[in-house]
């Protein structure tokens, strides 16, 4: 097995794009990874693309060709494929492109990931989310997905005494995050009061403890560590790749507060890292809605089961805190296009590592962390990146 | 050979809404009104309630009452005015959901209010012939009306079961009777939404003239006079008509009394006469005899005298009593209602 | 959801008909075709819920996904019943009467309905144990 290495990101904005198609999105977050990279079209030997649902958001199958077409790489008839895993499509697209190069079947990989999710109604996008949960015996029985994860905070709450104000900490410090995040949706302030007033949408869940609805795309350039220095100055060493999946519904878990495939896939990753979640410097968690990052921050092991809640409320996660979680501004606030979510949770991490995150850089970072997930945690995928080979 | 009842099951939704407030939204004197029709209250269906729903927890409160074995049910027939189809039969629903199927035989009865007897009718010739073991026979609606008509006071919801069947009866069918002419005093064209009706025209050559006329050939068939009978129960449409009908069959206060539950429930169309008579089950004793007669619109009557054999006591208390279905109501505003019942 | 794919579940929604692993005989609902605990050792068979049940966490659903948007706001929970298995479903009940732990019964209710001419959808849902 080959070390592997990043060696080149892009982003898109994140946002309502409406003049922009799915298309166009990859490419240009394609392209720019490529640039930074300094890797031309002839040397990429393959494409994995994380994308969860581009058959109900726009109608469109065949994506691993659609992308290799416009991205120009058709005539040159790289292999391209698309992975899904609801949420976690990013996440798998990157661990499945890092195998690929370690295995040494391929060198030059692009993994990328992109959703476009505005051109259904909400209706339409909630439907197509919805099928991350488990269609006959979650979603027809009435669940909707921000009701699955309002029952996982309501017995978070019962069981750890987890407040309604903790959860919009969390909220709070992601919008501020994001204040300082060019690419983010929100780039705006919110208050407790603010997410504690905003519309119930599924008790004790309020809008503004939930991820929004986006487009965007994000994409890394791989490359095998022994030739990562021919193309940049500053690679991202891959130190593990880990994934694991869990039952797709919520009930069916062994214990409904913790996402056993996160807490299984951290645990494989710091063994293959050898390192510990102290010596995390910062981590990109799945903040799909405000629980989401309090049951990650619990599960990955930076603060024991139930304490993420006090963790939270005490800065622990904030920009200048201990761990700093979702400096990019999070799925909460820098938006959720969910199969790029995976993806630009690598590409936050890299510019972090790298020093290049600008108001938002977490000083003297060297070991990140990405967490990603499907579903209610059906999958769950943990990466840990280092500027240290 | 005698055939009857073996079990029976009620269901009664859960919210109800009261004469005064129909009455404030359309400006009418609630007291005339409830003076008028005899009714207080009506039962309203949950927003996941329909005919078939209610049928379902109507027809699992007769099987859990006297624990009957469901493939033993041979013929299941539901007869209500509001199907939730128009094509696609709501007795396979109850079939599958009280573990009926496959080997049995369904239909749903359309005969406005008196579908439900109708029901009973066919099963019972069924027991009779031999064919089948156990018939149900159901009366379910949720009754529609529209939105500022008379009906809007007392179209209610509820359903009730029945178990026919030669073995393990609670009550012996003695006779039935029935009185059929082509009346249309009530109807409900296809593809409208809620019937129409012919005003005073459905009282005295519609409702009194079906009623007394089956009752009095019943009574006449088997020789029997009002005075024979502990219970009489008539089709209730409001307070006042069964009360006058019983009268000029000559029938006491006290022989219709017991049966009578439309004040508080209003009139649950073709599950109006048997949640009467399981009214009267409930506190029926060993040799009790009754009398009971539907009426449906169109028009029909059937009549029923029936004698209460051994066994009642054991199972009565298996499943719940038609008092105790009409406790612990809520109350709906007539917005709330409205959602209800999907007006708007 | 297409007709098929729900009428083959009819009896497992309508009558709560699960499975249990003779092997190891723990049930499950909704039903299995393999044991997730004895896998190629396992021996499935049709087992029938009591219906019986208690909260082990709820919400209460103030925005809808199509075909459930009339209902709300609307009482949604995990029962763990007393068979063993948890399962999804909605609890008839107000919604400030819900807790944790609240022993709860199932009832045959309208699920879902796919538009005024479509299919209607039946099934399970709970309300508080009497």
């Amino acid at each position: 097995m080959r070390e592997v290495a990043i060696i080149g990101v892009g982003c898109t904005n994140f946002g309502e794009m409406w003049n922009r198609s799915f298309r166009d999105i990859f490419v240009e977050a394609g392209l720019s990874a490529l640039e930074d990279a300094s890797v031309e079209g002839e040397e990429i030997d393959a494409l994995f693309v994380g994308n969860m649902s581009a058959g109900k958001f726009i109608d469109q199958e065949h994506i691993g060709s659609l992308i290799a077409d416009y991205a120009g790489l058709a005539s040159l008839h790289v292999p391209a494929v698309r992975l899904g895993a609801a949420c976690a499509s990013g996440g798998v697209a990157l661990s499945q492109g890092v195998l690929a190069v370690a295995s040494g079947y391929y060198d030059i990989v692009v993994a990328g990931g992109a959703e476009k999710m505005t051109d259904v109604g909400t209706g339409g996008a909630i439907d197509a989310l919805a099928s991350a949960a488990d269609r006959e015996w979650e979603v027809l029985m009435g669940a909707t997905f921000p009701g699955l994860y309002a029952m996982i905070a309501r017995l978070h709450m019962h069981k750890y005494g987890t407040t309604r104000e903790q959860l919009a900490m969390v909220a709070v410090k992601n919008h501020l995050n994001a204040t300082m995040n060019p690419k983010a949706q929100y780039r705006g302030e919110i208050s407790i009061d603010e997410v504690m007033s905003s519309s119930l949408v599924a008790d004790p869940l309020r809008i503004l403890d939930c991820s929004p609805i986006t487009d965007g795309a994000a994409a890394v350039v791989l490359a095998p560590a022994e030739i990562a220095k021919k193309y940049t100055e500053s690679p991202v060493y891959v130190k593990a790749s880990a994934q694991a999946t869990d039952t797709i519904s919520l009930h069916d878990r062994r214990d409904i507060t913790t996402l056993d495939a996160t807490v299984y896939a951290a645990k494989k990753a710091y063994k293959i890292a050898s390192i510990r979640p102290i010596d995390i410097d910062l981590a990109e968690v799945h903040d799909c809605f405000t629980i989401g990052e309090i049951c990650a921050i619990e599960d990955l092991g930076f603060v024991p089961k139930g304490n993420g809640g006090p963790a939270t409320e005490d800065g622990l996660t904030a920009l200048d805190g201990k761990i700093p979680v979702n400096p990019s501004g999070g799925l909460k606030a820098c938006g959720h296009p969910v199969g790029a979510t995976g993806i630009k949770q690598a590409v936050e991490t890299v510019l972090q590592l790298r020093g290049e995150a600008g108001k938002r850089q977490v000083s003297g970072a060297e070991v990140g962390l990405t967490h990603n997930v499907g579903g209610t945690g059906g999958t769950a995928v943990v990466h840990i990146l280092s500027i240290n080979r | 050979m005698s055939i009857g009842i073996t079990s029976y099951g009620v269901y009664i939704p859960r919210y109800r809404i009261k004469v005064e407030e129909i009455a404030r939204v359309w400006g009418d004197d609630p007291e005339n009104i409830k003076r008028g029709l005899g009714v207080c209250e009506k039962s309203v269906p949950d927003m996941d309630e329909d005919t078939a729903t209610i049928a379902v927890e109507a027809a699992r409160n007769a099987i859990r009452r006297n624990n009957t074995n469901p493939k033993e049910v041979g013929a299941i027939y539901v007869g209500s005015e509001s199907h939730p189809y128009v094509v696609k039969p709501t007795a396979t629903i109850v079939a599958e959901a009280i573990g009926a199927t496959p080997y049995l035989t369904a239909a749903d009865f359309e005969f406005a209010c008196k579908a439900g007897t109708a029901a009973i009718q066919a099963c019972m010739g069924e027991v009779a012939a031999g064919f089948i073991e156990y018939g149900m026979a159901i009366g379910s609606d949720v009754s529609q009306a529209a939105p500022g008509d008379a009906l809007e006071y007392t179209a209610a919801a509820g359903g009730a079961a029945y178990i026919i069947g030669k073995k393990n009866l609670i009550a012996e069918i003695e006779d039935t009777f029935s009185f059929t002419t082509d009346t249309p005093d009530f109807w409900r064209r296809e593809g409208m939404s809620y019937p129409l009706h012919g005003g005073r025209f459905t009282g005295e050559p519609a409702y009194f003239r079906h009623i007394v006329s089956a009752t009095k050939g019943l009574m006449e068939k088997i020789d029997v006079k009002p005075g024979d009978y502990d219970f009489v129960v008539f089709h209730q449409p409001n307070g006042k008509f069964p009360i006058r009908v019983a009268k000029k069959l000559g029938f006491t206060k006290e022989q219709i009394q017991p049966g009578l539950i439309v004040p508080t429930l209003g009139n649950t169309y073709s599950a109006s006469s048997l949640i009467s008579l399981a009214a009267v089950l409930d506190e029926a004793e060993q040799g009790s005899r009754i009398l009971m007669t539907s009426f449906g619109s169109g028009a029909g009557s059937d009549s029923f005298s029936m004698v209460i054999t051994e066994g009642i006591d054991e199972m009565r208390d298996k499943a719940p009593t038609v008092q105790e279905l009409l406790k612990g109501a809520r109350y709906l505003d007539y917005a709330l209602y409205a959602k209800h019942k999907g007006v708007m | 959801m297409a007709v098929p794919r729900f009428w083959r579940n009819i009896p497992a929604r309508y009558n709560l008909i699960g499975t249990k692993c003779l092997t190891c005989e723990k049930c499950y609902f909704p039903p299995r075709t393999t044991c997730p605990a004895c896998r190629r050792a396992g021996k499935i068979e049709m087992h029938k819920f009591e219906g019986i049940g208690e909260v082990v966490t709820y919400t209460v659903i103030h925005s809808a996904s199509e075909g459930f948007d009339r209902q709300t706001p609307y009482v949604l929970a995990i029962i763990r019943l007393d068979e063993g298995p948890c399962m999804t479903a909605q609890i008839v009940c107000d919604p400030n009467e819900i807790e944790i732990g609240m022993k709860v019964q199932s009832i045959f209710r309208k699920i879902a309905e796919e538009g005024p001419d479509g299919v209607i959808c039946y099934g399970t849902k709970f309300a508080p144990k009497r």
